[in-house]
């Protein structure tokens, strides 16, 4: 199933690294979230966009994960040729990520 | 236990002005806050200020001012805001002369200066943060260089009694602590405290994020009244513990799930979330609905603050130039295609100098590139986008130019060429030892 299935999200952004937050709809799915949605799985996810690491803080607490992607934002916000030289966007894109099904 | 209301009146410089109004008016407020300071705007503001000394401050403040004036007076709320931007001295006498003119004699204004450390940076021996390139590499190119300042200053300014405080650059959530402190008469040190009030401040300074703004995705989450969005109200307590709500009857909902994605927002490493004041932890913060359209967010905490202040430093970084022209129906795509590759041999025989060029396919591909884009389908229209960066104006100007020439030279049937310019004001950060940072604050009345 789609992440947008079981989690939302939003993105900002510092100079050229962007930071997208996925937080379970149910705090119940975190730990299915936390077992499928790691950081390789985002960096290969976004291979063509982010040319640095990307680093998954957890904050059980709330049921989310924080993921500062470096090197993601084509030379950083003010200087990008792209349109969405913020990369606010990209949240969308880590919500189509294909994840399996939870049990619970 | 006494509690403080404190409204957010704008969450970035462009921000709607009636929902300010509205918390004005109804919110039953003790601080409306304004944050209105991104990380170019104040370059920009400094970039108007050198063409007259008398600007510099946010082009809205005239408009925020005057909407929302004579009711935080009647209802005796007072203003707190970073409108100030570059000039925050020009910003509070023109909010004297604005209280003037609607009859509001006696206000007193406070302006907070000391964040403009252009020449403490000039003097020194900085390096930027991000690039590792030293300030005097930059040259003249340097425009602004900005020290993100805390609650300090904004409580002296508070403690003159004045009802309108504006600042310069500062931390945003210090726009909304410094009331509390002040206040609830927190001591600078009290670090879990000022740590869960780092919280209160970071769900309030974006405004509308909190109360459903940048978060409906229709049929997953749905949020009414987009148009009417109510901007948030944030009841504190003593302990810090926050409340956030609206105006009842206002547009938006405030839900568990809102107060989360602002709660998370840009805060990078949970545990460590550099301020001014402290370096706040969020990692035991709790979220939890105790009305409809009423979260309590508390368990933020806090360890003692760096021995440096973070400065904004920008500088003019070359231009970009953009040409965009758009094709429909059958074939659209490939003619766009064509029209892309068109322009890239163009500029290569006439030889535009730039160190990056971009090709996009606006409705196709251009937010996040051709492995995260939907393969399936010709699209019915698309746009191509060609953009680049350049040293000097006229050569930027070239590549706009390259694909509005497409209109005689290109594929058929092309049309909607737009072509733009723009000058780069890149930013970058430098650390400042805390002793560089003289603050003082200049009081005036109406």
């Amino acid at each position: 199933m789609k992440l947008r299935n079981l989690a939302h999200s939003r993105t900002g952004d510092k100079g050229n690294t962007s930071n997208i937050s996925l937080i379970a709809c149910d705090p119940k799915h975190f730990e299915h979230l936390r077992t499928h949605v790691t950081e390789a799985r985002v960096k290969a996810h976004f291979h063509e966009l982010v040319q640095g690491e990307v680093v998954r803080y957890e904050m059980p607490n709330i049921g989310a994960l924080n993921f500062v992607l470096l090197h993601a934002l084509g030379g950083g916000v003010t200087s990008s040729l792209a349109l969405d030289a913020h990369g606010k966007s990209l949240s969308s894109a880590l919500l189509d990520l294909d994840i399996p099904e939870p049990t619970l | 236990m006494k509690t403080l209301r404190i409204g957010t009146g704008a969450g970035y410089s462009g921000d709607r002005v009636e929902p300010a109004v509205e918390l004005a008016r109804d919110g039953q407020l003790d601080y409306l806050v304004f944050e209105c300071l991104a990380e170019r705007t104040i370059a920009l503001a400094q970039q108007a200020r050198r063409q007259d000394p008398a600007a510099g401050y946010d082009p809205m403040l005239d408009a925020r001012m005057r909407a929302v004036l004579a009711l935080a007076v009647r209802n005796q709320v007072r203003i707190v805001s970073n409108m100030g931007a570059a000039n925050p001295v020009a910003a509070a006498q023109k909010t004297a002369e604005i209280a003037r003119a609607l009859g509001l004699h006696g206000l007193k204004i406070a302006a907070v200066v000391g964040d403009d450390v252009l020449e403490v940076v000039r003097r020194g021996d900085y390096r930027l943060e991000e690039s590792g390139a030293t300030i005097a590499s930059l040259g003249d190119r340097i425009v602004s260089a900005n020290a993100y300042l805390g609650v300090e200053p904004i409580v002296e300014a508070l403690r003159t009694g004045a009802q309108v405080v504006i600042t310069g650059r500062a931390a945003d959530p210090a726009l909304f602590m410094a009331p509390l402190v002040h206040e609830f008469g927190w001591a600078l040190d009290d670090w879990h405290r000022l740590g869960q009030a780092t919280v209160a401040g970071h769900l309030l300074e974006c405004a509308g994020q909190i109360t459903g703004g940048y978060f409906a995705d229709p049929g997953f989450k749905d949020v009414p009244g987009l148009a009417r969005l109510g901007f948030p109200i944030g009841e504190v307590s003593e302990t810090g513990d926050v409340v956030i709500g609206k105006v009842p009857g206002s547009g938006g909902q405030v839900t568990v799930a809102t107060c989360k994605e602002q709660l998370v927002y840009e805060i990078h490493d949970p545990c460590r979330y550099l301020q001014p004041d402290v370096v706040a932890d969020f990692s035991q913060v709790t979220v939890e609905e105790i009305a409809p359209d009423r979260v309590r967010v508390s368990g933020g905490r806090g360890t003692p603050r760096t021995p440096t202040l973070k400065v904004s430093v920008a500088y003019t970084d070359g231009f970009i130039g953009d040409g965009q022209i758009s094709y429909a129906g059958p074939g659209a795509l490939e003619r766009a295609r064509l029209a892309l590759e068109i322009v890239r041999e163009r500029l290569a025989i006439i030889g535009v100098q730039s160190d990056e060029l971009r090709f996009d396919l606006i409705g196709v591909d251009s937010l996040h590139g051709t492995a995260l884009s939907r393969g399936a389908g010709a699209p019915y229209e698309v746009r191509a986008r060609v953009a680049g960066r350049c040293a000097s104006l006229a050569e930027a100007r070239r590549i706009g130019n390259e694909v509005e020439t497409l209109y005689t030279n290109g594929p058929a049937g092309g049309g909607g060429a737009t072509q733009s310019v723009r000058e780069v004001l890149a930013v970058q950060s430098v650390l400042l030892p805390r002793e560089c940072v003289e603050t003082s604050v200049l009081v005036m009345e109406a």
